[in-house]
């Protein structure tokens, strides 16, 4: 998750910790020294109204609830997955589309495609447009933070940042059938110029995404392993956006 | 084709672990069959059980109905946890996924809608109209009718596991993967049929305690004068009154998107999935305070009788049941807050799911102040009480944390939302349940359970609860999202083995619940309850005899107060009523299993498409109905001397005659 959403856990945490923690004591507390065997205990059958306790326990909910909805409101504005990422560095775009089951990221910009990995240069903004060819699914990448559902004939928009070089494992978190548990991908930040290189060598080396070979990727099948595409159509997102039933029902059960 | 698309190809043969689970359930249930058979317990069973009427056994069969179903659910949850133990770093597991898929979607289906809730309104059943101090429900025919419609639906969940295949859609069944695209076969059919029947089942049973609770308290029995948990009844059956019209209406659009072509939640035709999340949503919170609220009345019972002490703040109780009541309406969108709605709309949703957290946190408040101060008798109930109270606050505060929107982005869907909804149903619902089966199982038997295996029970399911689950919790903050059939990183592996050895022991709790019975059966004439208010109780059920008669109380109390039974006491006026009136009871009826049977035949027709079939049992499934509704029902009438003589015999063996 981003810091900025491990910050916002932390705290609610410790908000609620604030409560919680005494209440857990006194609980077991009062469960120990009311026992009936307790003879030093006081027992008080009829006591059952005080409105000065019944303030407080109105009250002290009521302000945590107060507290928390602060952060809630905030977080929500400031976290908004479509909200850009301010950086000096050119952001990259990058179109997710989920199909059965695996993921395709297409770079409109750099007109190359990606099958189940994704580079980015390190410190960038993302910003992803998804979409789905076939059932939901959702995109995550845990350490990266937000997810989002992607739904067929509808985009989706998510800013991420990889701030540091590395590897980043990515899943669907959204079930999506028999071969769910293999949607799973992996995000490579590089250096700048080691992206530049990734690019070119992709140009020359890989073969096109074209109508036919997108209609043999999107047929169901799973653990296809990683591929790239050196020449796609930029305007492929929104055709399968507009292809709302990308697959006939036989073309799912052949797999 | 006279059979639709029934065939033998529907029975897997080939896959030796649903055939040998199906084995083991048709032999339990021939040698069950044949037991009952070669004892001549029809005529009983016929009698006392399948065509009784009477509340108190409808309530007992749900509660039985809901145990059975546990066992059911709970051997899903093992052979889960057993795949993700071992599906570790490129490992497959033991399971194939399309059995694994079927399996998290029956576990989860099975739970909710034939575990929770039978328990729940069973409990509700039996001791609602106790409590009001009345002798039956307001419609005791329809109450029987929907016990059976609820056991059709759990029979149809159980039917395919040996005829075609349950859903593997997840327990919700969600567009479009549940849509005929992508689900062509009869598991997603199963579902919704099955849930049809019993949701209507469900329904009924909601409209009758509503009604009663309502308009049939005991005389002097003012709103004000409920037991808690006869509030947290009235809210959890006006939820289910509110709510389950909406469930029916989305798998009804859903049936028609499968049954006959249409678009409500296709890909392609303008259909839309988006809103069969909002729909099965608005049904779906509400669900979980409609199981959750029983829970709450259960507790509130219990930790006053044996703190010996009113309940505190009984008008903050009353007040903050109806606010979980309303405020349950008004929070679903939280469920998919990763959907892409704007900040303002996360933001809102985001801000009343916590608000539910006020009047939620009050209740524990005055559960902490009833025992402070009191005198607490350490039986079986009061233990699942405490550990309710501190296992729930954790599973509270893990999901207020994720109704904050920017941490639902990472948590939505993870382990960590599978371990908060377990902490909250198990270590609310479940110990609510178990907590009102140990303290009303002398009521309604005569005899109390065996409390060292009560104990063993309980300290079971408490441990095995926090190894089960608090694994998961870190799990999902590593990223780990629910439902995986297995999963790359190796890692995480350790941390399942450990949920695998809670569940383990969870499985002795099961155990000891189970020996438990057996043994406080076998053991039964030494653990009798013959005062009747076995634990010193505060409200009207510990009044009368232990089990009940069937007309509950022999002359209708009158109550002035709050915990009237306690008040009597306390005056000693329990002095033998001076005039009895004969009492006019509802004879046997029928009408709900055959009802049932119809029902069970015609979803069957429905799921496999025999049409013929479909045509046949639903004509006669409302023709009984209709039929045993307008027969002249063999009422019959219990004279005032025979409830004299019945009343004198039971004064007679309790203390306060």
């Amino acid at each position: 998750m981003s810091s900025a959403e491990r910050l916002i856990l932390l705290n609610a945490t410790a908000i609620m910790l604030v409560v919680a923690v005494p209440v857990i004591v006194l609980t077991l507390a009062f469960a120990w020294w009311y026992r009936a065997s307790n003879t030093r205990a006081a027992y008080r059958p009829d006591w059952e109204y005080s409105g000065q306790i019944e303030l407080v326990v109105w009250s002290v909910p009521t302000m945590v609830v107060i507290l928390l909805a602060g952060v809630a409101w905030i977080g929500s504005h400031e976290l908004d997955p479509r909200v850009e990422l301010h950086s000096d560095a050119k952001p990259v775009r990058i179109q997710a589309v989920s199909l059965d089951w695996k993921w395709l990221f297409i770079y409109p910009d750099q007109h190359v495609a990606t099958v189940n990995e994704i580079f980015v240069p390190a410190g960038a903004p993302i910003e992803f447009m998804l979409t789905s060819a076939t059932v939901m699914n959702a995109f995550f990448v845990p350490q990266l933070g937000t997810q989002i559902y992607t739904m067929p004939g509808m985009t989706t928009h998510l800013n991420l940042l990889a701030a540091r070089v590395g590897d980043y494992p990515g899943l669907s978190s959204h079930f999506s059938g028999g071969g769910f548990s293999d949607m799973q991908f992996m995000v490579h930040a590089v250096s700048g110029p080691q992206f530049e290189r990734w690019l070119d060598s992709t140009h020359a080396d890989h073969p096109a995404l074209d109508a036919e070979s997108y209609t043999n990727l999107a047929r169901a099948s799973s653990n296809v392993g990683l591929q790239t595409y050196g020449n796609v159509d930029s305007m492929l997102f929104e055709y399968i956006l507009k292809a709302t039933a990308p697959l006939a029902p036989s073309a799912r059960s052949e797999q | 084709m006279t059979l639709g698309k029934l065939t033998w190809s529907a029975i897997p043969f080939d896959q030796p672990l649903p055939m040998v689970a199906s084995s083991f359930i048709i032999l339990g249930g021939l040698f069950a069959l044949g037991l009952v058979t070669r004892k001549g317990w029809w005529p009983y069973l016929w009698r006392e059980w399948l065509t009784s009427v009477d509340h108190k056994r409808i309530g007992i069969m749900y509660v039985l109905l809901a145990l059975v179903l546990l066992l059911r659910g709970f051997v899903d949850a093992i052979m889960m946890r057993s795949q993700q133990a071992v599906a570790a770093g490129g490992a497959l597991g033991y399971l194939p996924p399309e059995h694994y898929d079927q399996i998290f979607s029956a576990h989860g289906t099975i739970m909710i809608f034939f575990m929770a809730m039978p328990f729940m309104i069973g409990l509700m059943n039996f001791v609602v109209p106790l409590q009001l101090g009345i002798r039956d429900v307001a419609f005791p025919v329809l109450n029987a009718v929907s016990f059976w419609l609820t056991a059709s639906g759990a029979l149809l969940v159980n039917i395919s596991l040996v005829i075609g295949n349950f859903a593997r859609t997840g327990w919700l069944a969600y567009p479009p993967l549940s849509e005929l695209q992508f689900s062509p076969d009869v598991g997603v059919d199963y579902y919704l049929w099955a849930l049809q029947i019993s949701g209507i089942g469900t329904l009924l049973a909601g409209i009758n305690l509503v009604t009663t609770l309502l308009k049939m308290r005991a005389p002097g029995m003012s709103y004000m004068r409920m037991p808690v948990f006869c509030w947290t009844a009235l809210a959890s059956n006006v939820l289910i009154v509110a709510a389950f019209p909406i469930l029916t209406a989305t798998f009804g659009m859903l049936l028609l998107d499968r049954y006959v072509g249409m678009h409500f939640f296709t890909n392609d035709g303008g259909g839309n999935a988006m809103l069969y999340f909002n729909l099965i949503w608005a049904w779906g919170h509400p669900e979980v305070y409609i199981l959750i609220l029983p829970a709450f009345g259960v507790f509130s019972e219990v930790i006053a009788t044996f703190s010996g002490k009113a309940i505190f703040g009984y008008r903050s109780m009353v007040m903050a049941t109806m606010a979980i009541c309303i405020l349950s309406f008004m929070v679903w969108l939280h469920h998919f807050f990763t959907m892409g709605a704007g900040a303002n709309v996360n933001a809102f949703f985001g801000i009343m799911t916590m608000i539910i957290a006020v009047p939620t946190g009050v209740k524990i408040f005055n559960w902490l102040f009833t025992l402070y101060r009191g005198r607490i008798r350490f039986e079986v109930p009061v233990l699942w009480a405490i550990g309710f109270m501190v296992t729930f606050v954790i599973g509270g505060l893990t999901g207020v944390l994720m109704a904050v929107p920017p941490a639902d982005f990472v948590l939505h869907n993870s382990l960590f939302l599978v371990a908060h909804f377990h902490n909250v149903i198990i270590g609310g619902v479940l110990f609510g349940g178990m907590a009102g089966y140990h303290y009303w199982f002398p009521k309604a038997f005569g005899f109390t359970l065996d409390k060292r295996l009560g104990l063993v029970s309980f300290w079971c399911w408490l441990v095995g609860f926090y190894l089960a689950f608090m694994p998961l919790y870190a799990l999902g903050l590593f990223g780990m999202t629910r439902r995986m059939h297995h999963y790359a990183n190796p890692g995480w592996q350790p941390y399942l083995i450990v949920a695998e050895i809670g569940a383990l022991v969870i499985l002795g709790g099961i155990i000891a619940t189970v020996a438990q019975l057996v043994v406080s059966i076998r053991t039964r004439q030494f653990r009798r309850d013959l005062t009747g208010d076995p634990w010193n109780g505060r409200t009207l059920e510990w009044s009368t005899a232990s089990p009940p008669p069937h007309y509950n109380f022999a002359v209708l109390p009158t109550v002035d107060s709050l915990d009237a039974f306690w008040r009597m006491k306390q005056r000693g006026r329990l002095e033998f009523p001076g005039k009895f009136h004969p009492i006019h009871m509802p004879g046997n009826s029928p009408n709900g299993f055959v009802t049932a049977f119809f029902a069970v035949v015609t979803g069957f027709a429905l799921i496999w498409h025999i049409w013929w079939m479909t045509i046949a049992g639903l004509a006669c499934a409302i023709v009984t109905l209709l039929a045993f509704g307008w027969v002249e029902r063999a009422d019959h009438e219990i004279s005032a001397e025979a409830l004299a003589a019945n009343e004198r015999a039971r004064l007679r063996r309790t203390d306060y005659a």
